[in-house]
């Protein structure tokens, strides 16, 4: 069997959990397994059909009231028991904040080695192979796994979401026993953002300023043009965030985010190389500077040289006769 | 208080990265070693809990001898100790061998602390995996991406980074924290903290100090091809008047990237 566990934030079920049942779905098949999917935490009737119409044919929903906010330890305690119980060949997660901080504490638990933050994964004479880059995406390497169950975590907004099906299945709720000493780290609170900005690891375009924004209250224009598209959110280059413009979370690069949208915006940013590091596997790449000899060109798809203070206006302009149309 | 930090050499950030195929290693040469700058932020905060709460920090690295340098950088930034646990196996990036080392080291021989400090994740491996499975094994509250702390005799509450968000966490101690950007502002070395850190003596432990057998440390990721990312191919570039330049850059996106 193969197991994709489904981060549920706020009721809805991360659209990055999605892309991992979807490719677990293409991976299981070819391996002739079965797909599961698991809920961890507490009043998650109704989101079952979900998980069922993204490929899973049998939902484990582990209920129990102290696990209604994340915890590390407990929600370890829970996908244990459970893994332990029905002892899945593969398991998979979303390398969110969530996968991220999840996916290792099992692993040791379950002492087997993980592969994080996958940004491929294949089937190689029956077993499974992956691809994760190393170094903010300067290298990419390729492992396999000696441990059993393999365990790994895959990359949000990299592998593409599977058509939705009418599927259903069975439904397998299980009461899970975890006690008050297993969930000393629960979250109390979740603190919201201003404004609830999507994130940047979560979206599909990327609009980031850097240095020659000039100021912080410059990024509203960028905000302006995130605005008019898509799931779209703002980014910075380090030397923004380190500025002060903006804060740390939409830093893109090798002490920010590793990002992978269908098109990253950069406006004068020159495109040092922790920087470059970080948005270089985008599907399209835009920039915007006013140096001709920006190393950011060198990387591309469509390059302005100018005034990034004169374009951007127009730019809009156009933006919204396109998005209108 | 009795802080432990564990830190990491790496290549700062501004490296180029090439690739010894035949070894599936990174080449060491010209490149520039720097304590991981997410450890910094480790360090930092742990001497800062030090100053508000009393006590001692002390700070391990596992890997070859010139990983001495970065321990005393972290001595001359105000640690009070360091120590060097040997290891001088090729980079395996599987984070469960260097969570195994680090909890044996703790069960046997610093069994004695209030607070584990990390970075969130090493530049380079990049796997945010070490933390978690210390944690894990030694059975201690976690909290990760940690960009606020607070500690108050034996509770702590952290705020942790989220997409879009952050959560508040109250924990008892001791506890497994790692640092995220943000946290603080990293102290510059002093003149004296220098002078003191050149005179410190750091003890090695070996693998087999600590009962660890090359069998049990085998990396259960199979590294099997490493190289560089495929090189992206300039494109197009334009220099015209602002409103001719809009123009062609929304037709780029509309009928090319097809992202409008």
């Amino acid at each position: 069997m193969l197991l994709v566990y489904i981060e549920v934030r706020e009721g809805k079920i991360k659209k990055a959990s999605l892309e991992t049942l979807s490719e677990g779905k293409r991976l299981a098949d070819e391996m002739n397994m079965e797909t599961a999917a698991v809920f961890v935490g507490s009043a998650l009737d109704g989101l079952a059909s979900e998980a069922f119409s993204f490929g899973a044919g049998k939902v484990y929903i582990l209920d129990n009231s102290l696990l209604s906010q994340y915890s590390p330890s407990g929600y370890t305690e829970a996908l244990f028991s459970l893994t332990e119980e029905i002892k899945p060949k593969i398991l998979l997660m979303a390398a969110t904040a969530m996968g991220r901080d999840l996916a290792p504490r099992l692993a040791a638990k379950l002492d087997v080695s993980l592969a994080s933050d996958c940004t491929q994964v294949k089937v190689n004479n029956g077993e499974l192979e992956v691809v994760r880059p190393l170094f903010a995406g300067k290298a990419l390497a390729s492992f396999r796994f000696k441990s059993s169950p393999v365990m790994a975590t895959l990359r949000p907004n990299v592998f593409p979401l599977a058509e939705k099906t009418e599927g259903t299945g069975e439904t397998i709720k299980k009461e899970v026993d975890v006690g008050d000493d297993k969930v000393k780290d629960r979250v109390a609170e979740v603190v919201r953002a201003e404004g609830n900005e999507l994130d940047i690891s979560e979206a599909e375009i990327i609009i980031s300023g850097g240095r020659g924004m000039k100021g912080p209250e410059n990024f509203d224009m960028l905000r302006e043009l995130s605005g008019i598209l898509p799931n779209a959110a703002v980014g910075a280059s380090r030397a923004a965030v380190d500025a002060e413009w903006i804060d740390h979370q939409n830093q893109v690069g090798q002490t920010g985010k590793t990002v992978s949208p269908d098109l990253y915006m950069a406006f004068g940013i020159s495109g040092a190389i922790q920087h470059l590091a970080g948005m270089t596997s985008s599907k399209f790449i835009v920039a915007v500077n006013k140096d001709p000899d920006a190393p950011i060109f060198k990387i591309a798809d469509f390059g302005v040289i100018g005034d990034l203070f004169k374009i951007i206006p127009p730019l809009q302009e156009e933006l919204k006769k396109v998005v209108e149309e | 208080m009795n802080i432990f930090v564990f830190v990491k050499r790496v290549p700062d950030t501004e490296s180029k990265i090439r690739i010894d195929r035949e070894h599936n290693t990174v080449i060491e040469e010209e490149l520039n070693f720097v304590l991981s700058p997410y450890d910094e932020y480790a360090v930092e905060e742990a001497l800062r809990v030090r100053e508000a709460a009393g006590g001692k920090v002390t700070v391990f690295s596992i890997g070859p001898d010139e990983a001495k340098v970065t321990l005393k950088k972290a001595l001359a930034m105000g640690a009070d100790e360091a120590v060097l646990i040997k290891d001088d196996a090729p980079e395996a990036y599987d984070g469960l061998r260097i969570a195994k080392i680090i909890s044996r080291l703790i069960k046997d021989k610093y069994p004695d602390y209030d607070l584990l400090l990390f970075g969130k994740q090493s530049v380079g491996a990049d796997n945010s995996q070490v933390p978690a499975m210390v944690a894990e094994i030694l059975a201690l509250p976690q909290v990760n991406v940690v960009t606020k702390l607070d500690i108050d005799d034996n509770q702590g509450t952290a705020i942790r980074e989220i997409e879009g968000a952050a959560e508040k966490v109250s924990f008892p101690l001791p506890a497994v924290i790692s640092a995220q950007k943000g946290l603080n502002e990293p102290r510059y070395e002093t003149l004296k903290g220098i002078m003191m850190a050149k005179r410190k003596e750091i003890p090695l432990i070996s693998l087999q100090d600590l009962g660890l057998t090359e069998e049990e440390l085998l990396p259960q990721l199979e590294l099997i091809k490493m190289d560089n990312p495929p090189a992206r191919e300039a494109g197009k570039v334009i220099e015209e008047e602002p409103e001719e330049a809009a123009k062609k850059l929304v037709e780029f996106l509309h009928k090319e990237a097809k992202v409008i």
